[in-house]
């Protein structure tokens, strides 16, 4: 029972960090829990796609189609993220300053909301699909201690389900002068982490070169399959073993969005109406 | 810099382009046949990894950076490499306490 419960909390907690996040990060925008529930509940119903689509998804690309499945949901995903720390460079000012003020800026809110509610459900789709597939192995194994696998599963998922909510509560707990700043670290850390993950499953399709592999171990320290790798490498994209493609990947997303943010923070403070506008308000 | 990244990249593309060498892999009754995969170091080869069982196994092994599902009663291709010489570890993740592995690089 304990080994079920570790196995579907390590999958669950990396999704259940992101979505922690996410929703730390979106905090102020209007309609924005609705817009988390969809994330969520798209993730799962695809999870479910996924893990009974598995073998076809598989065998797709010569075999390769898991890979490049798993390297386009995170791309995805890293997309996104940028996008919304850019956007948040842009409108996080505003949140801070007046919620209200950002309530009439519906459509771009919705916008944003839609944005991470695809990071939402492709986290939730990338470790939920490999939960399911692990709980339906369970299921028809016909294995006697069946039941109580069953229920280290549903420990595990609330346990990961848990740490998410503790990482939700402990980034509100941040005071609203750095709330944002820290916000997208965290976004930001996140999205190059998942472009390293990607490059990772792009390696192992052979699609792309290692480049010196690894160019650092220290699994023997904190090793990628343990509880505290996991929470590191969901935080900050840590990786014990990493190629050096990997950290290419990593540093390239890094450099891109933060020079995509100061770029709209520039763009902001350039036209001389948005300064009378804001000296105005 | 520049020119060394280019050859890397080449160099590792023609090794890619040769014929990987192929190593067949069972999983039956949540186990690993052979357990111990003696490959060449330094060059990239294939697993060709059949899953017996009706169950699903996730192949993994944070030390050589695979992580791919093979669902039951189906095969699966997995590329592993170039490894420096010596043991990799790899498991079934979905039952880590029977399917334990190791591929010794030479």
């Amino acid at each position: 029972m304990f080994g079920t419960a570790l196995i579907v909390f390590r999958e669950v907690l990396e999704a259940a960090l992101i979505v922690g996040i996410v929703a730390a990060a979106t905090t102020g925008i209007p309609g924005r829990a609705r817009y988390i529930a969809g994330g969520l509940a798209a993730g799962l119903l695809g999870s479910i796609l996924v893990a009974f689509g598995a073998e076809r998804i598989g065998q797709l690309a010569e075999g390769m189609g898991q890979e490049l499945f798993n390297a386009s949901i995170l791309g995805i995903a890293v997309v996104m993220l940028a996008w919304h720390n850019i956007w948040m460079s842009v409108h996080g000012r505003e949140l801070a300053a007046n919620a209200k003020k950002m309530g009439k800026d519906v459509m771009s809110g919705a916008r944003e909301m839609s944005v991470m509610l695809v990071v939402i459900a492709v986290a939730v789709l990338r470790e939920g699909s490999e939960t399911v597939l692990f709980l339906y192995g369970v299921a028809i194994s016909g294995d006697a201690s069946q039941g109580a696998m069953i229920a280290g599963g549903a420990i595990g998922l609330v346990c990961g389900v848990a740490v998410g909510v503790l990482v939700f509560k402990g980034l509100l707990k941040i005071p609203l002068k750095h709330f944002f700043s820290a916000t997208s670290a965290l976004v930001l850390l996140l999205a190059a982490g998942m472009a390293a993950q990607a490059a990772r499953f792009l390696i192992q399709a052979n699609m792309i070169p290692s480049l010196a592999n690894p160019v650092w171990d220290t699994s023997e320290i904190v090793s990628n399959s343990s509880v505290m790798g996991k929470l590191m490498q969901g935080l900050l994209g840590y990786d014990a073993q990493p190629a050096g493609m990997q950290m290419v990947f990593f540093v390239t997303v890094f450099a891109a969005i933060l020079i995509g943010m100061a770029w709209a923070r520039r763009r902001l403070e350039q036209p001389p109406g948005a300064r009378a506008a804001t000296a105005t308000s | 810099m520049k020119r060394l990244a280019l050859s890397l990249f080449l160099s590792t593309a023609l090794v890619a382009f040769a014929q990987d060498k192929e190593f067949a892999i069972t999983i039956k009754d949540h186990k690993f046949t052979p357990d111990r995969v003696e490959i060449p170091a330094g060059q990239k080869v294939k697993f060709m990894v059949e899953n017996q069982d009706a169950t699903p196994e996730e192949f993994e092994s944070s030390s050589m950076k695979i992580e791919k599902v093979i669902p039951g009663k189906s095969k699966a291709t997995i590329f592993v490499g170039p490894l420096k010489a010596g043991e990799y570890k790899f498991v079934g993740e979905f039952n880590e306490k029977t399917a334990k592995g190791v591929v010794v690089a030479k």
